[in-house]
């Protein structure tokens, strides 16, 4: 398994020729290094393609079209929901068009939550979330009168779970991202999810960073609902899809309402249509569902236990180049092991702020993130201002992670870092 | 970007001048960007003339932001609180040189727009335009 597939160096270029934007496009005069994909995935290719042709071939609205292009645009939208559910095993009925994660997690949050959720209950969510996953259910145990808990993270940002029976004690909900969109920690999900269950809570997992980047099961994982956003996958911005247990779902009052989601309606009331329809008011957004289908097409063909590879040997890779760097006054956060994260690592280097940082490595063609990204509350308990990030995708590669490192040399010149780094590195 | 990060620029985000706190301010004025989390207070202490007798600021954030903020209150020590009103992104621009990039342009004008709602909100009115 761990034979280093990512070697495998024509793949990676095929890859790497698949996305337009890194073969052609240039930044001064200098190739693209896109460091930033826990953000946005750059586009191949063939999820263009599928864009441009509904558009310039089959463009009609779906579902009660009895024209052509109406049958071919309701097919494609389908069977790209069919390819989506596949890709995280689920069944299509069970799997609802969103407009991204946040979209996703507020459809369960107001749904589910606004059924279930009664004042004095407990919503359980970890100190890495995103703010995506964390201000939805702040807002609904203000609602609702229900309050939230936290599970601990450590200094490294993994998972403590010495007292995680106590925490479920009397839980509704437990939210948590999959993978941490600051850190990279993978949660120990095949921990949290059965405990969680036998006490009787349901599973909500934030997956936006995970889908991405490794094989998910959603029924191996065993999880209630399961979000995820197509941008960050190759996919269009403004799709995303939740999955959800049937029974959960089939139980669970519409969200939005609208075109669409109805069976009947009359004066007097409606009633509303099957899964996954019952969710998608209004027209959805057909295109991006197409580009969705075309992009878990193309990580199908690359093989997500490739993509997971890749980035744990990029990972790899990375932390070792950083570590020279370490004498100079870097910082790496996080676990700082390839096997406990996914794409992301942060970072700072002695007291250039990030956003500096950013600035000279944009310099150098090199894209990186800094900032709080969206975790302010995780950032306030590790005492971080904020850090640079780098994450990575299917289409980087090693030289990528030596055009960061030399970029970061330019910014220890710029900023006259020694051999010993400087007094007062970046403190909160 | 090598043009940027001047030597000036530097020593005022390594050794900001006028930093910490007054005592006893007159006016008090805080503000962040909320996209990069870069933070800057400004306290004035305003003599019976209207005149900027002290000042200091506290934040962080990056060198551009702290280092603008250390050279605004360099400036404005000794002048009418009217002009200190009236202070214009140009003349920050001025201060802190030539070449910065749009996207950092907020993290530059943070302590000037903080220092304004200091000095505004001393006058109590925005001072009448020349």
């Amino acid at each position: 398994m761990r034979a280093c597939v990512a070697d495998d160096a024509s793949k990676l270029a095929r890859i790497v020729g698949d996305f337009p934007i890194l073969r052609e496009r240039t930044v001064r005069g200098r190739r693209l290094v896109y460091l930033d994909s826990a953000a946005t995935s750059q586009k191949p290719q063939c999820v263009i393609d599928a864009l441009v042709t509904y558009y310039s071939t089959y463009n009609a609205n779906i579902h009660r079209g009895v024209y052509e292009i109406a049958a071919r645009a309701t097919d494609a939208f389908e069977d790209a929901r069919a390819k989506v559910a596949r890709f995280v095993n689920a069944n299509p009925r069970d799997l609802v068009w969103t407009r991204n994660t946040t979209e996703a997690i507020n459809l369960v949050a107001h749904s589910w939550g606004g059924a279930n959720i009664k004042p004095g209950d407990v919503i359980l969510v970890t100190q890495l979330e995103h703010h995506s996953n964390l201000v939805p259910w702040q807002e609904l145990a203000a609602k609702t009168g229900a309050r939230l808990a936290y599970v601990p993270v450590d200094d490294r940002g993994l998972h403590v779970l010495d007292d995680l029976d106590d925490l479920l004690d009397g839980v509704k909900l437990v939210a948590l991202s999959h993978v941490s969109n600051t850190l990279g920690t993978i949660a120990p999900l095949d921990v949290i999810v059965p405990r969680a269950h036998a006490a009787g809570a349901v599973v909500l997992v934030d997956g936006a960073q995970a889908a991405p980047n490794m094989p998910v099961d959603v029924k191996a994982l065993d999880v209630d609902f399961y979000a995820f956003s197509g941008h960050k996958m190759c996919a269009p911005t403004g799709i995303g899809a939740l999955y959800g247990k049937r029974a959960l779902l089939e139980a669970m009052p519409p969200f939005l309402t609208g075109g669409d989601m109805i069976r009947t309606v009359t004066y007097e009331g409606a009633t509303f249509n099957d899964l996954p329809w019952k969710f998608e008011a209004g027209t959805s957004n057909i295109a991006g569902a197409i580009g969705f289908g075309a992009a878990v097409e193309y990580l199908s063909q690359i093989g997500m236990e490739w993509v997971r590879e890749h980035e744990r040997s990029l990972a790899s890779y990375a932390f070792e180049r950083l570590r020279e760097l370490e004498p100079r006054g870097l910082v790496v956060y996080g676990p700082r092991d390839p096997d406990l994260v996914a794409d992301v690592i942060s970072f700072n280097y002695a007291d250039i702020h990030p956003h500096d940082l950013a600035s000279i490595l944009d310099g150098e063609g090199v894209c990186i993130r800094a900032g709080h990204h969206c975790t302010m509350p995780l950032m306030e308990k590790m005492g971080w201002p904020a850090t640079a990030r780098a994450s990575f995708y299917i289409y980087n590669t090693k030289q990528d992670v030596d055009a960061l490192i030399d970029a970061l040399g330019k910014a220890a010149a710029i900023f006259k870092i020694g051999r010993a780094g400087v007094a007062g590195a970046l403190d909160g | 970007m090598d043009d940027f990060y001047r030597d000036y620029i530097l020593d005022h985000y390594r050794n900001p001048r006028n930093f910490g706190h007054l005592e006893h301010p007159d006016v008090v004025a805080e503000d962040t960007n909320p996209l990069c989390g870069d933070r800057i207070r400004m306290e004035l202490l305003v003599d019976a003339n209207g005149t900027v007798a002290d000042v200091r600021f506290f934040g962080k954030g990056c060198a551009i932001s702290q280092a603008s903020a250390s050279m605004l209150t360099e400036s404005v020590k000794g002048r009418p609180l009217a002009d200190v009103a009236r202070l214009t992104k140009e003349a920050v621009l001025e201060n802190v040189g030539i070449g910065i990039s749009p996207t950092r342009l907020k993290c530059a004008m943070l302590g000037l727009k903080v220092l304004k709602t200091a000095a505004v909100g001393q006058l109590a009115s925005w001072p009448d335009e020349d």
